[in-house]
């Protein structure tokens, strides 16, 4: 007992200060791309290179799909005229499909919850995770929220057991098809109003399994979605940063 | 006299046409044989060739660091090996359920990932248009009016990925656990096999996304022999810097979960922080936690500046200190060893015959480790110590990860003081030669991981294989966990912490 309490002195007081300080990101961490469309010779040698198709120029107009984005860099490496680059910004999520799609031009974050929505929800949201077809890299970095590092509860959210108990499902994976039943099931079962985050490429595009006959590619196919969080995983401060933005406690 | 099989090094590619096209009893007899005499199958898989299909199976020998390949053309059924060689018990299944070629007296044929069969055939005569339901199999049950059946799944109660698992209990007593997976089945071989192409290292990535650093390492070594390419000793170096942070990260937060599941919530605690630090420190090499981007064929995506190996060696240090605190509460507190002792017990007849391999083996008193009987990479130049221990229960589990995160600590620290000078890239581009087959196994942190292909006339995969340590170590948590209590699961699952994604790929 002595030496669990030594221990806990010796440990420290170890949870960051977030959202009042902006969080450190290592220096090689790959954010919110940033484009320059004005650079761009629209020589495609970005779109050859990405292996998810984020990357394209319909009618020449350079475009990235951050919902499609692997965070590889592969087009920035590629481009010969500094069009594509990734910024140290982990601030990704956004609510609406289509604003994902960055042109280069002033891109939309996620919006909080209307008023009354607030209301009930913004200082308790229960939600139900649900990995369909994840990695674990996504369910581990949304995990990770959990601990004293990042300690989620302290705004009111948590992860619980039974979708009874659920305000939303935040879902993980492309959707396989072993998994589709369950995904469903389980939405149905949370009580409305409820809602469905989708969390990681794979859960909004199907990520590098977009196409497979074994995957559904995003869990909008079948279920409205209200948040999207990019990223291949989503860095844990990303998905912290949609879920305490999405609550509007985060201007 | 045995006939003679293709013999290679870990890291090796051969040509296709020294590959021994056996018959398919000569085939049989020599697996059963080399296993019996202390080999063990690191993989089994099928092949399908001008319109036929071969089973290829890799061999591999630890105390030799050897391995040996052997095929045979297969028709639609053979005699089983499992009755005689349990290890082959899954890669049957497998091999049943993708080609629909039955195993005869296979004694636990069951679908592994419940998808429709890649040719014309069914092993259990579906219709190639029938509804195939996961989880819905013939089920092994006890009879009697005194058993109890409990389900669980595929959606567990925290965040985790989705399995089946069906207890039969006598009270809280488990007479047997039988597992089933496949919810997480992408596709991940089936398109692999098309390339290599832009999106190859994405799913050898993604394979087991905690495990990127291992898979990603066995697919660049498989790369590399194809296509005959030297790495760099930085590249080298680097690499097993980035194995071993995921190792120290994995068992780590491992440690923290087995504290949790017995209610000893001050290790849980720190070591979930103290998991996050050895990730960032992943993120220092190549600015994703998980270490994305890091292994690229020919070397590495990242170099590491001086003032980042400092950085680095810093946090290791204070890392580390925290570690041996947190984790040595769990080996001071009696509540905790009186959780960890004798439960959950994996003898070591048992994992020898079930072919299992990591932590888990090693727990078992088995002198099983990758990095060690088949070096490559950096261990070929330089080496780890390995962890062994005899109990083969809940504590020699977490015992022998206690002992793997001060060995890898101590290896990376070292690393990161001698990196050698030189590029992390190879000059020669790779294009893998053609007609070949070259094996990888590297010692990912829950054991090893294993990589075939094989390259057709045009230098493009005919076979890609993965087999994840999770493959064989889900059948041995079903064996730890008879005569064990109901409520002794969650701690024994999480002292095997096995993969759904890289069983499911």
């Amino acid at each position: 007992m002595i030496k669990a309490l030594l221990s806990r002195l010796k440990q420290g007081y170890r949870t960051y200060p977030f959202p009042a300080k902006e969080p450190v990101m290592p220096e090689r961490f790959q954010g919110r791309p940033a484009l320059r469309p004005g650079n761009c010779s629209r020589c495609g040698e970005c779109v050859k290179v990405c292996p998810t198709a984020a990357v394209t120029l319909p009618e020449g107009r350079l475009t990235l799909d951050l919902g499609k984005c692997l965070f590889c860099g592969e087009c920035a490496k590629a481009c010969p005229a500094g069009a594509i680059a990734f910024s140290n910004d982990y601030r990704l999520s956004a609510n609406r499909r289509a604003d994902l799609e960055l042109t280069g031009r002033e891109t939309t974050l996620a919006e909080a919850l209307g008023k009354e929505s607030r209301r009930i929800f913004g200082r308790s949201l229960k939600l139900r995770q649900v990995s369909a077809g994840g990695c674990n890299a996504c369910e581990a970095d949304t995990n990770v929220l959990t601990t004293l590092t990042y300690d989620l509860a302290r705004f009111g959210i948590q992860f619980v057991a039974s979708p009874r108990h659920a305000d939303g499902i935040l879902v993980t994976g492309p959707v396989t098809a072993n998994m589709r039943a369950a995904v469903e099931e389980t939405h149905a079962a949370v009580p409305t109003p409820k809602f469905v985050i989708a969390v990681g490429a794979c859960a909004i595009s199907g990520g590098p399994y977009a196409g497979h006959v074994e995957s559904a590619d995003g869990v909008d196919k079948l279920l409205p979605v209200d948040l999207y969080v990019p990223g291949c995983p989503p860095h844990p401060y990303t998905i912290l940063d949609a879920l305490v933005t999405f609550l509007g406690r985060r201007g | 006299m045995d006939v003679e099989l293709l013999t290679i090094y870990n890291g090796w590619a051969a040509d296709l046409a020294e590959l021994p096209r056996l018959s398919i009893d000569d085939f049989r007899s020599a697996i059963i044989n080399r296993v019996a005499r202390g080999g063990r199958l690191a993989a089994l898989f099928g092949l399908p060739r001008d319109g036929k299909l071969d089973l290829v199976a890799v061999l591999a020998f630890d105390r030799d660091g050897m391995l040996e390949l052997a095929s045979a053309p297969v028709g639609s059924s053979y005699e089983s090996l499992t009755p005689e060689c349990p290890q082959a018990h899954l890669f049957e299944r497998e091999i049943a359920e993708q080609y629909g070629v039955v195993p005869l007296n296979h004694p636990w044929l069951k679908p592994v990932r419940f998808h429709h069969s890649s040719t014309a055939a069914d092993a259990w005569g579906r219709a190639p248009d029938a509804a195939i339901v996961p989880g819905v199999t013939d089920f092994f049950r006890v009879e009697s009016h005194e058993i109890h059946e409990v389900a669980v799944g595929p959606v567990h109660a925290g965040i985790i990925e989705p399995g089946h698992f069906r207890f039969q209990c006598n009270g809280e007593n488990v007479l047997h656990l039988e597992i089933a997976l496949g919810y997480q089945h992408r596709g991940v071989e089936t398109r692999l096999t098309a390339g290599p192409d832009a999106r190859s290292i994405h799913y050898v990535e993604t394979a087991a996304g905690d495990t990127t650093i291992g898979h990603s390492l066995a697919y660049c070594h498989v790369a590399e022999a194809l296509g005959r390419c030297s790495v760099p000793a930085r590249a080298q170096t680097l690499r097993g810097v980035a194995l071993e942070l995921e190792r120290l990260a994995n068992h780590t937060g491992d440690l923290g979960a087995m504290g949790g599941d017995v209610g000893y919530l001050p290790t849980s605690s720190f070591c979930g922080r103290l998991r996050g630090d050895f990730l960032n420190m992943t993120a220092v090499l190549c600015g994703n936690r998980f270490g994305r981007g890091f292994n690229r064929p020919g070397g590495v995506g990242f170099d590491l500046e001086p003032r980042h190996a400092d950085d680095l060696r810093r946090r290791l240090a204070a890392t580390f200190k925290d570690v041996k605190n947190a984790v040595g509460c769990l080996w001071s507190t009696p509540s905790v060893l009186g959780r960890f002792d004798g439960f959950g017990v994996l003898s070591q007849e048992m994992a020898i015959d079930l072919g299992v391999v990591g932590p888990a083996a090693r727990a078992s008193g088995l002198e099983r480790d990758s990095r060690y009987n088949f070096a490559n990479g950096i261990f070929q130049f330089k080496q780890i110590p390995m962890a062994t221990w005899g109990s083969g229960d809940i504590f020699a589990r977490g015992y022998v990860r206690w002992l793997e995160i001060q060995h890898s600590t101590n290896f990376v620290d070292n690393l990161l003081d001698s990196l050698p000078e030189g590029p992390v890239k190879a000059i020669k581009p790779l294009q893998p030669a053609p007609n070949k087959i070259a094996v990888a196994l590297t010692e990912g942190w829950r054991g090893e991981i294993c990589h075939v292909a094989v390259t057709g006339e045009d230098g493009r995969f005919l076979r890609y294989k993965i087999v994840d340590p999770s493959f064989f170590n889900w059948m041995a948590l079903a064996v730890a966990m008879r005569g064990q209590q109901v409520s002794d699961f969650p701690l024994c699952n999480k002292s095997f912490n096995l993969s759904y994604c890289g069983h499911d790929l």
